[in-house]
């Protein structure tokens, strides 16, 4: 895959300088654009925003709901938007507050497109800011579900979380398997893609494409950013031979640093894709969903079979294979194992990247959605079986499958403390996992 | 920038009783991690079940001590359930395990449905009264002064601060005979070669738990201590970056050493408060212009953090106080 763009070393130096230089202009780009926004000062801070329904490029402003804001629980004021849909709320000092949105007071036909996201939790105020937050408001189907409609819709968004965890999971996979780490800095690694390309489609400071001609680009920069953490971190430390144990912590140290950074780029507050944000649900059976989700489990799984097929039918996914089994043996054979390890990088890294779009759009970018997901794509490993990549991808989607049709029953807080649980289950009764060999695990 | 006046408030810092909590709690990841090279990544877990199971018990009208009880019983539970289900498996199973626990546990207190007990995200509040009612130091302010940069503590800081200093140094006392003792060497002897120990008649398992409930029981009193300090927990507090604190502070003082976690706390947190001090003042005084704004003056400690712990690791894996043959972070 590396092959022809990368194979000469000063090529391979130039790709990587003009990516570095991009993703530190485009990071200023963002934060001047942050910057700027704080300018908008008036006396006293407020939180404010405009209920609207977007439809067929047309806005329809949405009257008489509620909203309550709060900090740490305590209620600070409740307003109903009004006749132009604008709603504002007076806050005491810069702060965090939570801002929710009485779904009981929506208009028929009117609904939430991400119907968890009633509450912001997080809405950071600055000192005399104006802060307009945004409650993505859709056509809805406001008839009441019946229990098959609901469960076949849970199905199609546990698929898509499954798609989600499984692509996210490859990379992590593979690379446990031949380096025998667990990175923790995987999460950023989703995260880092679902930012790029909202840098290239989204924010003000970059170059505003429409997102799906941002993906390929955000896949090619999320890999060679792999290619650089490969080079400039991993293989020098083993080439010092740095254990197991050693490795682990660097990488939760590096994960530590990657997230932060990311948050002091990115600010606190979760910002939806200017594209496929909103979107008419389509209708089959019993299912009623928008036309992304299918899009995204569809495509998901066409590049995992492709995946699967390079790692078997190809002559490096052979070599990734060989290292996997017993390194020393494949070097001893002739495989240049640098070489795996940069091509596993830049490979997995692509698409745990791709992952954290499909992410992106699902929900919205946020700078610890890779953390939180990282926990479930651990669960979704140890289910499929810890150093196999298929058992990885298998265990990916019945984990997104099991925590989403969770939800039908149990309260959505729950959600990833469902997935852990399951993954605490399978340690106890069947550690070697869905598809793992017995003599893996001890 | 008054480079003097961060200095002396750093040093207050170094002193304090987060300082001491986390070296406390950190003695118990030293017993895991270094000690007997168990990667425990929800070592947050333990200081959490430790003040939840305080403050739950007086909350609901029981004396403080049964409270402090039930937190340290708690937290042993909590160490034998981490073994239970890792420890026959490959070591790395234990660092998602845990990482996994801690997040569980976070959930679950955050929840609606443990509302009755937890009061979810508002936490419980007041608890620890009784513990500044035994206070025997006299009402006023002790300390002094360094070029009228004051470093003082109110009687209510100073008796929480030397009783949780007291347990830490008890604790690493405990720690010192423990790792001398024949206990000790097998731990040791574990962690270094797990079939060489099998072989001469270990029994590996029951080590490994010993020190995992032993570490977990010593961290969940730093987070008892925390919590009385603040006479206040909520669950948002415990997030893995405590965990990453209280690693940092382990690396930093030399995994295995027995003054290191005290010693490394030290240190750590005057870093953390000058560092703190001196990012803040660089805010106010506008140096950043409109790159940063005032909330990210943490974020940019926490990136600090994580280069820092990267390039320890890298540079230095023994720490400080560390005996690099000792420490199972490898490298030649």
């Amino acid at each position: 895959m590396s092959g022809g763009l990368l194979s000469d070393p000063k090529r391979r130096v130039l790709v990587v300088a003009a990516l570095a230089i991009m993703t530190f202009t485009g990071s200023f780009g963002w934060l001047w654009d942050g910057a700027a926004l704080g300018q908008d000062d008036v006396d006293g801070q407020q939180i404010r925003g405009v209920m609207e329904v977007i439809e067929d490029e047309e806005r329809r402003p949405v009257e008489g709901v509620e909203m309550i804001v709060s900090a740490d629980g305590v209620e600070i004021g409740r307003v109903r938007s009004d006749a132009s849909g604008e709603w504002s709320v007076q806050v005491p000092e810069a702060g965090t507050y939570q801002v929710r949105l009485e779904v009981d007071t929506l208009p028929a036909g009117v609904q939430l497109t991400d119907p968890e996201r009633v509450e912001l939790s997080a809405v950071q105020v600055r000192e005399g800011q104006r802060k307009t937050v945004r409650f993505s408001l859709g056509p809805g189907f406001t008839k009441s579900l019946s229990t098959l409609e609901s469960l076949s819709n849970l199905v199609v968004l546990g698929l898509r979380l499954g798609a989600i965890i499984a692509l996210s999971s490859v990379g992590l996979s593979l690379l446990y398997s031949i380096s025998g780490m667990f990175n923790f800095a995987h999460g950023e690694l989703v995260t880092l893609g679902a930012m790029l390309a909202y840098l290239l489609s989204t924010s003000p400071g970059g170059p505003q494409w429409h997102l799906a001609a941002a993906v390929f680009p955000t896949m090619l920069m999320a890999g060679c950013i792999g290619g650089l953490m490969e080079f400039g971190l991993w293989r020098p430390l083993r080439r010092r031979k740095t254990g197991v144990v050693g490795l682990t912590l660097v990488s939760i140290g590096f994960s530590l640093f990657l997230r932060y950074l990311l948050l002091l780029i990115f600010g606190q507050s979760p910002k939806p894709y200017k594209n496929f944000n909103i979107q008419d649900p389509i209708e089959f059976l019993t299912v009623s969903t928008p036309p992304k989700n299918l899009f995204i489990i569809g495509l998901a799984v066409l590049l995992l079979l492709g995946g699967g097929m390079l790692l078997r039918y190809t002559r490096i996914g052979t070599a990734i294979r060989a290292v996997a089994d017993n390194r020393e043996l494949a070097e001893s054979s002739g495989i240049d194992v640098h070489h795996v390890f940069l091509v596993t990088w830049i490979v997995g890294t692509a698409l745990t990247a791709l992952g954290g779009v499909f992410l992106g759009i699902g929900e919205s970018v946020e700078w610890d959605m890779g953390f939180k997901l990282l926990l479930l794509i651990f669960a979704g490993m140890v289910l499929g079986g810890i150093g196999t990549t298929f058992g990885a991808m298998v265990g990916g989607f019945a984990i997104g499958f099991l925590v989403e049709i969770s939800t039908y029953w149990v309260d959505v807080q729950f959600k990833t403390a469902i997935g852990l649980g399951v993954l605490v289950l399978m340690l106890l009764f069947r550690p070697q996992g869905l598809m793992g060999l017995r003599g893996r695990i001890g | 920038m008054d480079w003097l006046e961060i200095t002396v408030d750093s040093l207050r810092g170094s002193v304090s009783l987060v300082a001491a909590a986390y070296a406390l709690s950190s003695i118990g990841l030293n017993l895991q991690f270094g000690s007997a090279g168990l990667l425990n990544f929800g070592h947050v877990a333990s200081m959490l079940v430790g003040a939840y199971g305080m403050a739950i018990v007086v909350d609901l009208g029981g004396p403080l001590l049964l409270g402090v009880l039930v937190g340290v019983a708690a937290a042993a539970l909590l160490g034998w359930l981490w073994g239970i289900t890792t420890l026959r498996l490959r070591a790395d199973y234990l660092t998602v395990v845990t990482l996994s626990f801690g997040e569980i546990l976070r959930f679950l207190i955050r929840s609606n449905w443990a509302n009755p007990f937890t009061k979810s995200v508002y936490g419980i509040q007041r608890f620890a009264d009784e513990f500044y009612d035994w206070n025997p130091i006299p009402d006023g302010d002790y300390g002094f002064e360094i070029a009228s940069n004051p470093i003082r503590f109110s009687e209510r800081q100073l008796w929480v601060m030397s009783v949780c200093w007291g347990l830490a140094i008890l604790a690493t006392l405990l720690f010192r005979s423990l790792m001398r003792s024949p206990w000790g060497r097998t731990v040791k002897a574990v962690r270094e070669d797990e079939d060489a120990a099998r072989s001469l008649g270990k029994n590996v398992y029951l080590y490994k738990q010993q020190a995992l409930i032993i570490g977990s029981v010593i961290g969940a009193l730093g987070g008892i201590l925390l919590g009385i300090e603040t006479q206040n927990v909520y669950p948002d507090f415990y997030i893995p970056l405590v965990t990453i604190n209280a690693f940092a502070i382990v690396i930093l003082g030399g995994a295995g050493s027995v003054w290191g976690p005290m010693a490394a706390s030290i240190i750590y947190w005057f870093l953390f408060e000058w560092l703190d001090g001196v990012i803040n003042s660089a805010m106010t005084e506008g140096y950043f212009g409109l790159l940063f704004e005032p909330a990210d003056s943490g974020r940019i400690r926490t990136v600090l953090l994580g280069i820092g712990l990267v390039c320890l690791m890298v540079f230095r894996p023994q720490g400080l106080f560390g005996r690099r043959r000792e420490v199972i972070l490898g490298g030649t």
